[in-house]
């Protein structure tokens, strides 16, 4: 159990700090690149709750794929590098009091939730029963996501190839 | 087990990983290039360290370690700095889920992950972030140029890559390297998936950017693409990230295709699987040392228009036969 809390809680930090560094610094590249840390840092928190599939995917699509195409925006974007770039504007009072309004909701409803204090039972391979519930009990979720995601990729290549 | 003493199987899993990677496959690695190269340009290849030049590398490591730290004048140190962690990384974390052998008391691995092939896909996919940001911290055309490159390019390859994985851990059911290694037992997945060996060995042989697809440090045009700028141990580690990459892919094609440890009882498995890793180095460095590069418009094509195709229809014939002919 200690082993466990040092764990998260050094996760946790990496997590935050990398955040902190994505939204604060004034260089986009080293905010794009601090976002690896941050998704590593996730990461590790699901190993900790045993979701080794999501935890596998978090590192293939987000720090592998996101960021790359983030990156690769960023360097081909005409006078996206370089510039000290302005991470506040004036509404930085209003965005301060939606924060702190989110984060008091979330720790009121974590707080005054009961939770279940016993673990719930793992599938001994966990990658198996995830399929199943994708093209079974959730079909219609996974159908639906499938349709947007393909709207999304049609659009992008109708704005590329505008001219044509 | 308790944590301190899983830490310290970590630790010092770390220890003999790097130090197995950092000998077996880039020092022995660069001595093999050089000596398979020269046998096929007819030379004779380094001689002169050591008998027949086995200790050129040695030399050669000791000289990189003393070299001197350049960092150009107007790169972005944190990133030029940090880009060297993340590409041997990327490349050592590739090794835990690499069953090398079976022993009495199971099989030879690190750690045999429920999501073993996933894992490898994601590890080896983080190898792009480390290049790209190489690349842009360098402040150095050239290197931007081969950073960009190499980002389309492995993008571009880890999709036939990932479905190539798909279509063999369909057949093992089972995303475990150690189930697909006991799956294999009669039969050789390379006779079952010719095909998605083929798609394998060729993505995989672009993920580790070796000629034919050799873009991103492509030196006549590039200098040395992404890491021209690097020079000493930095330089040093960038190679040691790059043979490594490419140690773990064939290591992975022989776990997935060529039945990992199984051979005949005439040698132990750890051997068998030496073996066959050996031989399959031996074909990356044959196909490096005989083929022209390509162009990137058609290595992009090749694999947007060619092999994503094929293997998305080798993976619907392989679920067809899984699921309705033999269930």
């Amino acid at each position: 159990m200690i082993g466990e809390a040092i764990a998260f809680y050094m996760l946790a930090a990496i997590t935050l700090l990398s955040g902190v560094v994505v939204v604060s610094s004034p260089n986009i590249v080293h905010s794009a690149v601090a976002l690896v840390p941050a998704f590593l840092g996730v990461t590790g928190i699901y190993i900790l709750l045993n979701a080794e599939f999501v935890a596998g995917v978090q590192v293939l699509i987000y720090a592998g794929a996101i960021t790359v195409l983030i990156l690769f925006v960023i360097m081909l974007t005409e006078g996206g590098t370089g510039l000290r770039l302005q991470q506040r504007n004036e509404q930085g009072t209003i965005g301060a009091v939606v924060a702190a309004a989110v984060a008091a909701l979330l720790i009121a409803g974590a707080t005054r939730t009961v939770w279940t204090p016993q673990p719930g039972t793992l599938a001994t391979y966990t990658p198996g029963a995830i399929g199943q519930s994708f093209l079974g009990t959730n079909l219609l979720a996974f159908e639906g996501t499938s349709v947007v995601l393909l709207v999304s990729l049609i659009g992008a290549i109708i704005i590329a190839r505008k001219e044509d | 087990m308790p944590w301190y003493l899983e830490l310290l199987r970590a630790i010092g899993g770390t220890i003999v990983i790097f130090s197995g990677v950092a000998i077996v496959a880039a020092m022995f690695g660069v001595l093999l290039e050089r000596k398979i190269s020269a046998w096929i340009h007819s030379r004779l290849g380094p001689t002169h360290v050591g008998p027949r030049g086995l200790l050129q590398t040695v030399a050669d490591t000791i000289k990189l370690i003393q070299k001197e730290n350049i960092v150009p004048q107007n790169a972005d140190y944190k990133i030029f700095a940090s880009a060297v962690l993340i590409v041997p990384l990327a490349a050592l974390l590739d090794y835990v889920v690499i069953p090398f052998g079976q022993t009495r008391w199971g099989p030879l691995i690190f750690r045999d992950l429920n999501i073993g092939v996933l894992f490898f896909a994601a590890t080896s996919s983080l190898v792009v972030v480390g290049i790209l940001m190489a690349g842009w911290g360098s402040n150095n055309k050239y290197a931007l140029l081969g950073g960009l490159r190499s980002a389309a390019q492995m993008v571009s390859y880890e999709i036939p890559m990932a479905l190539a994985l798909i279509t063999v851990a369909m057949l093992a059911g089972s995303l475990s390297t150690v189930t697909i290694v006991n799956a294999q037992s009669h039969l050789w997945y390379i006779v079952a998936q010719p095909i998605a060996f083929l798609i394998f060995v060729i993505a995989a042989t672009a993920e580790v950017n070796r000629v034919p697809f050799d873009l991103v440090e492509a030196e006549s045009e590039l200098v040395a693409g992404y890491f021209s700028e690097y020079s000493g141990m930095r330089f040093a580690l960038f190679q040691l990230g790059e043979y490594g990459e490419m140690f773990a892919m064939a290591a992975m094609a022989v776990t997935l295709f060529l039945g990992g440890w199984h051979g005949p009882h005439l040698l132990p498995p750890v051997l068998w699987f030496v073996i066959k890793l050996y031989a399959l180095i031996f074909v990356f460095m044959w196909v490096r040392w005989t083929y022209p590069r390509f162009r990137i418009d058609q290595l992009l094509n090749f694999s947007w228009k060619v092999l994503i195709p094929v293997a998305l229809a080798n993976l619907v014939v392989t679920a067809f036969f899984v699921m309705v002919v033999h269930p």
